[in-house]
């Protein structure tokens, strides 16, 4: 009991004449500020990356492509096996019969950023009619649907933000063709929101194409066995080279190598500065501590013990790391979360967009790092303040 | 040079605050130096680039496949001296999408266009010679641990042969290397023997992908694309030519602005060290307002006052800095052995050594002005009268 009061009178007295010594303590939070913010923002752009790949997707619809094709540009499912597949008994159909299979064509075209000039490889999809039924999380949010066998298409939100002349009412050229802009559509965020949607067969003969590059459909039952079902149908079925895979699997392989590039940066440069910062917190903490020595000496003459001594000085600085974790997580918040970057996914060659999500989990790991450079920066400082003998410290004015 | 003894007992006067405060500018240049090899590999296309080759591509989408009968017509093209081209083979290796990119090309065109990949005369001509011959760059063949002669198993995520199989098989007859390191990057291809790939292939026969021109003078690179594109203006595959350069710079972009990515993160991580490196030099400054008083009374003018204070900060960040970038490089080969290939090798150039100098004088500038200026403004009676 007498030993945690003397850390709670000598921590109130360090923690009082922080003001004095304003300078320092500020060196430390703004130091520990600058690692966590740039740890969160780089961190929040890997998870906004991961999520817009892992959100695309329900994991009772399939993908179809042709086997031993990864992505979809690379793929290609003649006419006639389209239809043959959509037609198959483990694929689900609407009240009117219809199977709830979309057969898509999905090509690039050449779009300029906002205030740009470079073309990027915008996807384009044809889609058929089935597509909007199947994937219901798609919402057309301005303007209307396209129609069919006309040159319209519906843009995603993210697409419409980032490329130039797709506002509800724009036309843009693509080969040639000009195509109008009737919609914008959301789709809860996922990869299709950075993608132009058309109708297939309008698509087809403006790019001159025969096939298409996948078939999305949704499954008639959602377990293994429905998809073990559609496996065999096609396996048994000698005219298909076809591999099916579940959706949600589907875009998470597609995430793989940039998501990864973008993590393994987040980390390197945070670890760099982290430890940068822990040079200057130590810097800051021995300075602190050399101003106060004739103090801490003193009162370790009148009786505090050496533990306390240490004690309250790594409170201290704790609480200066927590602060600057506060300040860091809050800056990443306000200036990254919820902000759209474009990139080109290696792995689809196109453009895929997503927004900084700051989320609580790398708040909190923000506030552990925080913590870690504190600590490290307050131990040393903390013992050797309470090893130097007091006649020694006394003496040095 | 003859205040340096004087400079470092002041630079050392407190050892473990310089200490501290060089490792975390040593840290700082250090990560400078790294990312903007990062930085650079992704723009290193646009670098070593060759002002007088031309890139042809369909005009809609590079991703559109070019007869090969263009081949003829653009030679044509007056001053045109060169044309090769290269398809995409959408490689799949060991189970792994794109570990790497197989351009199917004919040999002795092509690499007649990249004068600065080096191949032993051998191996070229094993090149042009094998129908199922293929050439890899040499970082490739170190990755894999492949031999010369012998298969290369490659499938192809698009072309299937005649009887529908993906699984395509080479046979390695020659590396490619590359003396400039930021060229070196570029050799990460498997080249094939077009004949061969052209006639197996079930679909797209008679297609290509992309021409590249040599032209005799750059500065006509506008007017020959424009004649290019001509040719082909109103026909079923219409085409856009462009200098070599601004094709690299285009598809850099299409990653997307990682330049201000990583100029934001560093300007963080100097301006968090601009904070604590300034703070320390403020203090150390105010601990020696004495001395300086006595260096004044000795007559030092309050000009050589100033200029030691900046110096002295000069000399740490300096100091510091170098021995950071010196981190960097040395690190760098690490990093490169560490990604086995699949990244562009990174490596530190002299224009971030002299962006670095640049970067170190003016911090110090900005952290060694104020103190250096309070120093200057010192009254010899004050400083010596007040214990600060």
């Amino acid at each position: 009991m007498r030993w945690l009061n003397q850390v709670v009178q000598i921590t109130l007295i360090n923690l009082r004449n922080v003001p004095q010594r304003m300078g320092t303590s500020l060196v430390v939070v703004i130091g520990i500020a600058g690692v966590v913010g740039v740890l969160v923002s780089v961190l929040a752009m890997a998870e906004g990356f991961r999520h817009t790949l892992a959100s695309t997707g329900r994991p009772n619809r399939v993908i179809m492509l042709r086997a031993g094709s990864d992505a979809e540009l690379s793929s290609g499912v003649p006419r006639d096996q389209a239809t043959l597949l959509a037609n198959l008994p483990a694929i689900a159909r609407d009240a009117a019969g219809r199977p709830l299979a979309s057969a898509e064509l999905v090509v690039m075209v050449d779009l300029p950023r906002r205030g740009q000039t470079d073309p990027n490889n915008v996807p384009f999809r044809g889609v058929q009619p089935a597509a909007l039924s199947i994937r219901d999380e798609v919402r057309i949010v301005d303007g209307r649907p396209f129609e069919r066998a006309v040159r319209e298409v519906i843009v995603g939100r993210k697409a419409a933000q980032q490329f130039a002349g797709l506002e509800v009412g724009s036309k843009i050229a693509f080969r040639d063709s000009d195509w109008n802009v009737v919609g914008v559509f959301t789709s809860g965020g996922d990869v299709h929101e950075s993608e132009i949607w058309a109708d297939a067969e309008v698509a087809q003969s403006a790019f001159r194409r025969q096939g298409f590059q996948s078939v999305t459909a949704t499954l008639a039952d959602g377990s293994d066995a429905g998809l073990a079902a559609l496996e065999t149908a096609i396996k048994r079925d000698p005219r298909f080279s076809i591999s099916v895979l579940r959706e949600p699997a589907y875009y998470a392989k597609q995430a793989g190598v940039l998501s990864k590039l973008i993590s393994v940066l987040g980390y390197t440069v945070a670890a760099f500065m982290a430890v940068g910062a822990t040079f200057g917190a130590l810097n800051c903490m021995y300075s602190a501590i050399a101003s106060r020595q004739v103090e801490i000496a003193t009162l370790r003459a009148i009786g505090f013990g050496g533990a306390p001594v240490v004690v309250s000085v790594m409170i201290e600085a704790l609480l200066l790391s927590l602060i600057g974790g506060a300040v860091g997580g809050t800056l990443a918040y306000v200036y990254c979360d919820g902000a759209t970057l474009s990139t080109l996914n290696f792995n689809t060659f196109s453009q895929v967009a997503f927004d900084f999500r700051v989320t609580p989990g790398l708040l909190a790991q923000g506030f552990v790092w925080a913590l870690l450079i504190g600590l490290a920066g307050g131990l040393l400082p903390a013992v050797r303040a309470a090893r130097l003998p007091v006649t020694v410290a006394l003496r040095t004015s | 040079m003859k205040y340096l003894p004087l400079l470092w007992a002041g630079l050392f006067r407190k050892k473990t605050r310089t200490l501290l405060t060089l490792a975390s500018i040593v840290v700082a240049f250090l990560l400078f130096g790294l990312l903007q090899a990062v930085q650079m590999a992704f723009e290193s296309g646009a670098d070593a680039a060759d002002a007088k080759r031309l890139l042809t591509t369909a005009r809609y989408s590079i991703i559109e496949p070019l007869p090969i009968a263009y081949l003829k017509r653009i030679e044509q093209v007056p001053g045109v001296v060169g044309v090769a081209y290269a398809d995409w083979f959408g490689a799949k290796y060991q189970n792994e999408s794109n570990a790497f990119p197989v351009f199917a090309v004919d040999p002795e065109r092509y690499l007649a266009m990249y004068p600065e990949f080096t191949i032993a005369p051998a191996h070229r001509e094993a090149f042009a010679k094998t129908r199922t011959g293929a050439v890899a760059g040499v970082r490739l063949v170190e990755r894999f641990g492949w031999k010369i002669g012998q298969p290369l198993p490659i499938s192809s995520e698009i072309h299937a042969k005649q009887d529908g199989d993906l699984n395509w098989q080479f046979d390695l007859v020659g590396v490619m290397d590359a003396e400039d390191p930021a060229v070196r990057g570029n050799t990460d291809v498997v080249l094939i023997n077009v004949a061969y790939f052209d006639e197996a292939r079930q679909f797209g026969r008679g297609k290509t992908g992309w021409y590249i021109e040599r032209i005799a003078d750059s500065g006509q690179a506008k007017e020959i694309s424009t004649a290019i594109d001509t040719l082909f203006m109103n026909s079923p595959d219409e085409t856009k030519t462009q200098p070599e350069k601004e094709f690299a710079i285009g598809f850099a972009k299409q990653i997307g602005d990682i330049g201000a990515l990583v100029t934001r993160i560093l300007i963080a991580v100097f301006f968090t060290i601009l904070i604590l490196t300034g703070n320390t030099l403020a203090q150390s400054i105010r601990e020696r307002i004495p001395e300086l008083a006595i260096l004044k009374t000795l007559g030092f003018s309050d000009g050589k006052v100033t200029a030691l204070v900046v110096a002295e900060a000069v000399l740490m960040l300096v100091l510091g800095g170098a021995i950071g970038m010196a981190a960097a490089t040395a690190l760098l080969p690490v990093v490169n052995g560490g990604t086995g290939g699949r990244f562009p090798p990174l490596f530190v150039d002299t224009a971030t050594w002299v962006w670095a100098l640049g970067i170190a004088l003016g911090v110090a500038l900005a952290i060694g002005l104020p103190p250096a200026l309070r120093a200057r403004r010192l009254r010899i009676v004050d400083a010596l009268a007040g214990h600060r």
